[in-house]
């Protein structure tokens, strides 16, 4: 019995200093609910913005960081997870959060750029010399082509290759929404796999040498780079892409209760000033800035973009359009 | 034997809820406080996030339901989550059987190390399990580089769904079936054999009665966990509509579009599904029990 009572007792004090390290960590501050792959971005943000807080209004802020997949991020909030502000990779996400009366209907009106202080684009990274010759996306539509991407419906990198290719098909010569559909459905057959997300398509074609294009961040391609040498891969950047744009927003309902309002507002300000602009283009994301873009050229090639605005009428429309059910996706894959 | 004392219990609980519970005092105490325990507990952990589920799904009329529920994507996703989910449990039912006796009855050197190995697919993430199967399954993965050549495709395939799935569900059939085998005592082999069973009638009449009703627990086990599983198996399918897609990640896919209502509805359908087949398990497993019960009574004791 007394090795059954010694156990009782580790068990009580690890629950104890579980709980004691949880009250700890719960201080005052900001939250700032996230994206996945924003991590690396705000690991370098967060120190900035906490120097020049104390610098300007002489506080010591504690920022907190919670990161996974952006629906379900929104969803955590929306349920009552307490962010001061969203950091989101597709305006979709955010939409829902103006829909629960969360946040602001015009929150891309309160900030500059449509409220995204950075962009970026979907490139194509095709093996080392290009065997495959692949120049643009109507190479993507050939036969015995294998093109890798994330799920199509199911995830953010997914949705902005689909649309990519959709709207360079509604672009050219002659081109409307039938040809578009067809031009993506004969891109989508050449998938010979939907991956889980972005990074493991990117491991799916990296590690596993399976296909002959990835559909891909112009942002992720350097972490590829680094995961698995420079001399692996090559970068080809299509004639026209979408420009990805990655909104920032105020959760009104949760600054209002915690009196954080001044502080969110200057934490998101801080992303469009110089030393947030450059931590953008460090982190390989284009920054708004032109003359930052300018000073990054060699690693920004210029490239022609459209907005999902422009060529959408915005997430609100091409969001049901194509990507709940029975939207165009889904149409692709109906048996006859 | 411990298996076969599972009805007498039974009894007990249905007598004391049809009896006036002060009318009778129990030989063995605590009865009051733990039968409260376990149905506080059962309620705050499983019946109250059901419930909440059956409310959410309670929005959609019938008509609407069975629209969520009976398209063409759903029905090719529950052929393939519980055809791979059936294939699973069923190697693991045969090869969990040959593991678990191997274990309690042949003493080897590294036995306790593989009686700690069977209990890993329970620890690990199931994400990291369904990347590294992936990645040894794929084209130019150490297993699947011999597979290919033999035209045969695993990993992106609905084959990859059945490996993922047989991982994950390997401890339920072989921590069911340990403590069972445990009291078969080889004398009763023995004796077989020295009334002249061959060995295969030994296994088939002696063995495997006693064996049986565990042996579809662990079946059930690994089946009803194999039907939930989502996060190895997104990995490794491929994730192709159609081909490739299971139940959970269509229902991952209406949460994308914030649909909760038309992802409860699908999960309903799949619980629905799950628990008639539960039961219908179950139902075979009673009849297995009492079937055997004389004979094995006979030769056991």
């Amino acid at each position: 019995m007394p090795m059954l009572q010694k156990f009782i007792l580790f068990v009580a004090g690890v629950a104890a200093a579980w709980f004691a390290v949880g009250a700890q960590a719960d201080g005052n501050g900001l939250l700032n609910v996230s994206y996945d792959v924003a991590r690396d971005f705000y690991k370098d943000y967060n120190p900035l913005f906490q120097k020049h807080w104390q610098a300007t209004a002489g506080q010591k802020v504690e920022i907190r960081q919670s990161h996974a997949g952006s629906s379900k991020q929104v969803r955590a909030v929306a349920d009552g997870l307490d962010a001061d502000v969203v950091t989101m990779n597709q305006a979709s996400d955010v939409d829902f959060l103006a829909e629960k009366g969360l946040v602001a209907r015009d929150y891309a009106r309160r900030f500059p750029n449509n409220a995204s202080p950075y962009t970026s684009t979907m490139v194509l990274i095709v093996r080392k010399g290009n065997p495959k010759a692949l120049k643009d996306w109507n190479d993507l539509i050939k036969p015995g082509v294998q093109v890798i991407l994330p799920h199509p419906k199911n995830t953010g990198n997914g949705r902005y290759s689909y649309l990519a290719a959709w709207g360079y098909a509604l672009r050219q010569p002659g081109g409307n929404e039938r040809s578009a559909q067809e031009f993506v459905g004969r891109l989508l057959k050449n998938a010979p796999l939907f991956a889980a997300g972005g990074r493991d398509a990117t491991t799916t074609f990296m590690q596993r040498r399976i296909g002959d294009v990835l559909l891909s961040f112009e942002s992720e391609a350097e972490l590829i780079a680094r995961e698995f040498g420079k001399g692996e891969f090559e970068i080809v950047y299509p004639s026209l892409s979408i420009l990805t744009e990655f909104p920032v927003a105020i959760v009104d309902k949760v600054v209002d209760k915690k009196g954080t309002r001044k502080l969110a507002q200057a934490y998101l300000d801080y992303l469009w000033s110089p030393a947030g602009q450059e931590n953008a283009a460090e982190n390989y994301l284009r920054p708004r800035d032109a003359a930052l873009l300018k000073k990054y050229a060699s690693q920004f090639p210029p490239i022609r973009t459209f907005t999902v605005d422009e060529v959408f009428g915005g997430w609100s429309k091409a969001f049901p359009t194509h990507f709940k059910d029975g939207g165009t996706f889904d149409q692709l894959y109906q048996l006859k | 034997m411990r298996g076969r004392a599972h009805p007498q219990p039974c009894h007990r609980l249905t007598d004391a809820m049809f009896a006036p519970l002060s009318r009778r005092r129990r030989v063995l105490p605590g009865f009051g406080l733990t039968l409260g325990c376990t149905l506080v507990y059962l309620s705050l952990l499983i019946l109250l996030p059901l419930s909440g589920l059956a409310v959410k799904a309670s929005q959609l009329s019938f008509a609407e339901l069975w629209e969520v529920a009976s398209g063409e994507r759903a029905w090719a996703s529950y052929r393939i989550t519980f055809g791979a989910a059936f294939l699973a449990a069923t190697i693991n039912a045969c090869f969990g059987l040959i593991v678990a006796w191997v274990l309690v009855r042949y003493p080897f050197p590294g036995r306790r190390a593989i009686d700690a190995l069977v209990d890993l697919p329970f620890a690990l993430p199931t994400a990291v399990a369904g990347i590294t199967l992936a990645t040894l399954y794929a084209g130019n993965g150490w297993i699947g580089r011999h597979l290919e050549p033999l035209g045969v495709k695993i990993a992106f395939t609905p084959l990859g769904i059945v490996v993922a799935l047989t991982f994950i569900s390997l401890p339920f059939v072989v921590r069911t079936l340990q403590p069972v085998i445990e009291d078969i005592e080889p004398e009763v082999e023995e004796a077989a054999a020295s009334l002249g069973a061959s060995r295969w009638q030994t296994f088939l009449r002696v063995l495997l009665p006693g064996i049986f009703p565990a042996l579809l627990t662990g079946f059930t086990l690994a089946f009803s966990r194999a039907i939930g599983e989502y996060g190895s198996v997104i990995f490794i399918a491929g994730n192709m509509p159609l081909i490739s897609e299971i139940t959970p990640l269509l229902i991952i896919s209406k949460l994308e579009q914030y649909d909760v209502v038309g992802a409860t509805a699908l999960a309903m359908v799949m619980l629905s599904i799950s628990f008639v087949m539960l039961l219908a398990v179950n139902a075979l497993q009673w009849w297995a029990a009492n079937r055997h019960r004389p004979g094995a009574a006979g030769s056991g004791r």
